[in-house]
């Protein structure tokens, strides 16, 4: 056990990390869903954004990447102000007209990222001190990676914190629950999904920008990473943070765990893990934690 | 006449037609053409499919390329280790279709309207990237090649010129869309129709809708590999991109642009899908997603109920996701 144990650890970390970078994905799209049901098939392309952002701006200097960070959140607040904008206008049609829109916006925006930045992927380094390879019980371990699983890790919590401890999380969540109640009470439901919508796509960006060195910016990645969000949506419970943290979680450590233990059935494993949790928890993995 | 009784007559003229313009095309048109024409009925066929869910059951997909694929990557095994007889491909594809439809089915029925769009995108990327890494079967990303040309039926000459593969892809379409109709026309196409309009309702008088709903997935995913086995006659050669998140979404759009529910205009979509994709594209080379995209957005925007849509009145049986 213990031996196995060590030799999948490279894995395992791997796996933490990946799940990290997800949860930022996810959240946003599974809190738009589960406000307004809008399915947001741009979503992967915000990522790309970010990523890309990071390429062109992080020059190995901390401020670099500051500024990366900077203009990763300017890009995110705009891209997802921009699509609650072109998407509200069709809610009375129905939501399959919103996800078409939003499908169609991921094709533009991919051609146009393409046309900017080529169509090879880019590596893109940390910044200094932060690169090469540092020993992790005897093993060889990038630190990039510890330090991203580090600052995502601190990331998801601050997100946690927000959406269940503060007030406007209950907010959010109230909306999540029972739009119309909640604008019976007086509140401006359009804004709260503005605002939702947003901060979802910064975190996207935010994603991108400290996520370009694991998984780097390239043509098709967004919609790689859109199909993993919504896995990890659907196998966490939609409109759910602790939700999108335990999907994004377990979703990462089949990735990379799942993927080198059982190499022979990396293609199946994604739907095998979705066919799991949903035979087993009809509702997603947040009905294991869910209070009340 | 009665104006139900002219629009019937009109429907069959215009049917006929149709019909005529396509068994004379070989001879109109010249090869390359021909084969794009071949092209647009195995899309119509996959279109078929979607709507088959989209549009009649009101199960949005964007999954339907995975067993599309593995219909077609069935056919190209069928046709190099078994049988190059077309019908034997044709129905063991459809089998493979409906068989993964039933394995993948029971995920995608626990969700309705957009979460089920959402698990049949999954299931879609799924099988693309499976066809890529399982190069034992497909040959991964090199693709399936040395398909021998097609024996339409036992005794017959294989179908080496392109004229005469379109004719057996004609036929091919022409009976599926049949069956389609007559299914549509049955008891079960009417509950399809009714599992759309009011899910709840029909399950209050007895259906067993779920039951009916995954019934229809698989016919969906029969059809979707037929139409598989059809692209590997047409194209001899299969590929993972053959089955990538493009063709799902196109299918899609086609259903979209023909109006949710009709089968005529999903047909009509999918010529209008291919044709965009392919000649426009040859205009602005190397930007065909961009054209996809302002496709997309345009249909959103401008068609909203679609080509089947503009004659008819607002109808309230759409799909609510």
């Amino acid at each position: 056990m213990l031996s196995w144990l060590d030799g999948n650890l490279v894995s395992m970390v791997d796996g933490v990390a990946y799940g990290l970078l997800l949860f930022t994905l996810a959240v946003g799209l599974s809190l738009v869903f589960g406000m307004m049901d809008v399915l947001n098939l741009a979503h992967g392309t915000l990522y790309l954004a970010g990523a890309y952002v990071a390429y062109a701006l992080s020059d190995g200097s901390w401020l670099g990447l500051l500024v990366a960070l900077l203009v990763g959140i300017g890009v995110g607040v705009a891209g997802g102000g921009l699509l609650a904008a072109l998407t509200q206008p069709l809610a009375a049609r129905g939501h399959l007209d919103q996800a078409l829109l939003t499908l169609g916006i991921a094709f533009i925006a991919a051609d146009v990222l393409v046309a900017v930045f080529g169509a090879q992927v880019l590596p893109t380094a940390p910044p200094d001190g932060l690169t090469g390879r540092t020993s992790m019980l005897g093993h060889s371990y990038p630190v990039y990676r510890l330090a991203f699983i580090g600052i995502a890790g601190a990331l998801a919590l601050l997100v946690y914190a927000l959406f269940e401890r503060s007030s406007i999380g209950a907010l959010v969540r109230a909306t999540v629950a029972d739009r119309d109640m909640v604008r019976a009470t007086g509140v401006d439901t359009r804004k709260v999904l503005f605002g939702v919508f947003a901060f979802g796509a910064a975190l996207a960006t935010v994603g991108g920008v400290l996520g370009a060195p694991i998984l780097a910016p390239g043509p098709g990645v967004d919609e790689t990473v859109l199909v993993l969000s919504l896995v990890v949506v659907v196998v966490g419970g939609l409109g759910s943070v602790p939700g999108a943290l335990l999907g994004a979680l377990l979703i990462g450590q089949v990735q990379t765990l799942g993927v080198a233990v059982l190499p022979t059935y990396a293609p199946f494993l994604l739907f095998g893990a979705m066919l799991v949790v949903l035979a087993w928890r009809p509702d997603g993995l947040v009905s294991l934690v869910r209070r009340g | 006449m009665s104006p139900v009784l002219v629009r019937a007559v009109v429907r069959r003229l215009v049917g006929a037609a149709v019909l005529v313009v396509l068994l004379a095309l070989p001879w109109l048109v010249n090869a390359y053409a021909i084969s794009t024409v071949s092209r647009i009925l195995v899309f119509a066929a996959l279109a078929i499919s979607v709507n088959l869910l989209t549009g009649v059951t009101g199960l949005p997909t964007l999954g339907q390329s995975a067993y599309f694929g593995v219909g077609a990557y069935t056919g190209a095994i069928v046709s190099t280790t078994l049988s190059d007889v077309g019908p034997v491909q044709l129905v063991l594809a459809a089998g493979a279709g409906a068989l993964a439809a039933a394995v993948t089915g029971p995920v995608a029925m626990r969700a309705r309207g957009v979460a089920f769009l959402m698990i049949t995108l999954a299931i879609g990327e799924i099988a693309y990237v499976a066809a890529g890494r399982l190069d034992a079967v497909t040959y991964g990303t090199d693709g399936y090649s040395g398909v021998p040309a097609v024996v339409p039926l036992p005794g017959i000459a294989p179908l080496v010129i392109d004229g005469l593969v379109y004719y057996y892809v004609l036929a091919v379409f022409l009976l599926l869309y049949g069956l389609v109709a007559l299914l549509l026309r049955s008891p079960f196409g009417l509950a399809l129709r009714g599992i759309r309009d009011n899910e709840d309702r029909l399950r209050a008088v007895g259906y067993p809708t779920t039951a009916f709903a995954l019934a229809a997935y698989c016919i969906a995913g029969a059809l979707a590999g037929a139409a598989g086995s059809m692209w590997t006659s047409a194209q001899r050669f299969v590929a993972p991109g053959d089955l990538g998140f493009d063709v799902a979404a196109l299918a899609l759009l086609a259903v979209i642009i023909g109006g949710l529910g009709s089968m005529w205009g999903a047909s009509v979509g999918a010529a209008l899908v291919v044709l965009t994709r392919d000649y426009l594209g040859g205009y602005v080379a190397g930007h065909g997603l961009l054209l996809l995209g302002v496709l997309f957005v345009v249909v959103v925007y401008a068609m909203p109920r679609g080509l089947s849509g503009v004659r008819r009145p607002r109808r309230t049986s759409e799909v609510r996701a």
